[in-house]
């Protein structure tokens, strides 16, 4: 019974306000005239009208598909390299300097740059992706690989565990805490840049067909396309989750466990 | 956290083939850059049309550096990161903290910022447009969408870090509201949320070029938009340089603040004999 109760209780915390704000939202639009805000009725209607139909396949998928891409590509580079770099202190420290300075560089900047090296088509946006969301996965691996248990890195030694079983079961998850948080702030960059790429030079894609709406003042629909990159935002944040409770299952274990006995 | 952390312990008990110091050999890698991207579009491993060489780069800076319309941008790119920063930090810490020390409203809105903060802010791209067109504010509310998120989020998980002892101990000196967030709240919340300032930081710098590119406002964006447009490659690398060092500058001000301001708290904590 009181289990029963607990539940009602926590749905209803959980539910409660988003509920409450997307019903002020709905009636207070609701005789909107004002073309700036139109009812949400409206906005809901051409979501359905702008984005389920042709758009779908024009814009929403080759967007989603560059941006998959453009983020595998910079996983693969990103901890490929950060391995390298974090493992080797020479390198590193050859290398650091460098490499901050190019981090710090905000990623939008380099539109203008990549288009006048690889043209304005799928290639560019890939580019564009893949310059801003490996720095901090590159930094995070290089990170997590120099924090690695030294412990461990002596216990591999003796047991002479090297080649690719050390790089397994020993650095890549030894990284993997930190390797996750770079994925993480990557991925924030990602759809930003994957949206501002398609702002300038493209001809489809969410962030081309968005504006393009608001340039000719379809605003209802401009709205259903903001909509849909929250959407679109919320949905990979709750997936990467996902993947991080999965991939960083054990961690969690062992930072619960050490937070009961210290 | 951890990065502070493991910052200071570099130069490990194993330093016994590094003779040459971390330092030395960082000032090689930038120059060693520089010099590959001199050498490779002359020796026409690039175009130099793309990519000029570091020397040409350097002379547009200069170049850039006698235009007042330079100075102009790079102030109005200053002004509207710092004034986007302080809005979220301000916005971000008041919140956080009162969010933070009402269990029932930390409860209630818990669902509504998860929702709300994965939200790409250039999201709101086309209705900056549409209320702001290509004034400072249109850029302004990119930003502050964009790094509050990360200064609130990381000043609830400060509050709710309160040592529940701690918390107790001031029930029973019956210390007041003001006298709680002063001496048990605040103190336990600031690494986090100085954490928070710095993610913030370099999150705001990229909304705010982002917004100059992209909605016109006046600044550094915009000056790069403007060589590129008429073709002035070496200028575009140039300011795309300007904007780096910022980043450079920003990031190494806020880490330098970051351990002045928390110098205190590791040390408290090792005191304390467990």
């Amino acid at each position: 019974m009181s289990a029963g109760l607990r539940l009602l209780r926590r749905s209803a915390l959980f539910l409660g306000l988003p509920v409450v704000l997307v019903g002020v939202w709905w009636f207070t639009s609701a005789n909107s005239t004002n073309p700036y805000w139109p009812p949400l009725s409206n906005i809901l209607t051409a979501f359905r009208e702008t984005w389920l139909g042709d758009a779908l396949v024009d814009d929403v998928v080759p967007s989603l598909a560059r941006l998959a891409i453009g983020y595998g590509a910079a996983l693969v580079v990103g901890v490929g390299f950060g391995l390298l770099i974090g493992s080797n202190r020479w390198l590193r420290s050859l290398l650091e300097p460098v490499l901050e300075f190019l981090r710090a560089i905000p990623p939008p900047v380099l539109v203008p740059i990549v288009i006048l090296v690889a043209g304005i088509d799928d290639l560019m946006k890939v580019i564009v992706i893949v310059s801003g969301v490996v720095w901090p996965i590159l930094l995070n691996t290089v990170e997590g690989v120099r924090g690695a248990d030294e412990v461990l890195a002596d216990t591999c030694r003796s047991y002479r565990i090297g080649g690719l079983l050390r790089l397994r079961q020993f650095v890549l998850r030894a990284a993997s805490p930190q390797i996750m948080t770079g994925a993480r702030q990557g991925l924030a960059i990602a759809i930003i840049l994957m949206v501002i790429s398609e702002l300038k030079a493209s001809t489809n894609g969410l962030g081309y067909r968005i504006v393009d709406l608001q340039r000719l003042f379809l605003i209802t629909p401009m709205w259903s396309g903001v909509l849909l990159l929250g959407i679109i935002g919320v949905t990979l944040s709750l997936l990467f989750r996902l993947v991080e409770s999965r991939v960083l299952n054990w961690y969690h274990g062992v930072r619960a466990a050490e937070r009961i006995s210290p | 956290m951890t990065a502070a952390v493991t910052d200071d312990r570099d130069p490990g008990p194993r330093g016994t083939g590094g003779a040459t110091s971390p330092v030395l050999l960082g000032l090689v890698g930038l120059v060693g850059f520089a010099l590959l991207l001199e050498a490779a579009p002359r020796l026409g491993l690039i175009s130099a049309e793309y990519a000029p060489p570091t020397s040409r780069i350097a002379a547009a800076l200069v170049d850039q550096a006698g235009r007042p319309a330079f100075w102009t941008a790079l102030g109005n790119t200053l002004r509207t990161w710092l004034s986007g920063l302080g809005i979220s930090v301000a916005a971000g810490v008041v919140l956080g903290v009162v969010i933070g020390a009402v269990p029932l409203l930390r409860a209630v809105t818990a669902s509504t910022i998860e929702f709300l903060r994965p939200i790409p802010s250039v999201a709101l791209v086309p209705l900056a447009v549409l209320l702001y067109g290509t004034g400072r504010n249109g850029t302004l509310l990119l930003v502050v969408y964009a790094s509050f998120w990360q200064v609130l989020i990381q000043v609830l998980h400060g509050v709710s870090d309160v040592d529940p002892i701690a918390r107790e101990t001031a029930a029973s000196y019956r210390l007041g509201p003001w006298a709680r967030i002063r001496y048990l709240v605040w103190p336990t919340t600031l690494p986090y949320a100085v954490t928070g300032v710095r993610l913030a930081a370099s999150v705001a710098l990229i909304l705010t070029v982002t917004g100059e590119l992209v909605l016109g406002t006046p600044g550094l964006g915009g000056e790069i938009d403007v060589a590129q447009s008429s073709n002035a490659v070496p200028a575009m690398y140039a300011l795309v340089v300007v904007t780096g060092l910022v980043g450079v500058v920003a990031n190494l001000v806020t880490r330098t603040a970051e351990r002045r301001v928390l110098a205190w708290h590791p040390s408290v904590r090792k005191e304390v004999p467990i």
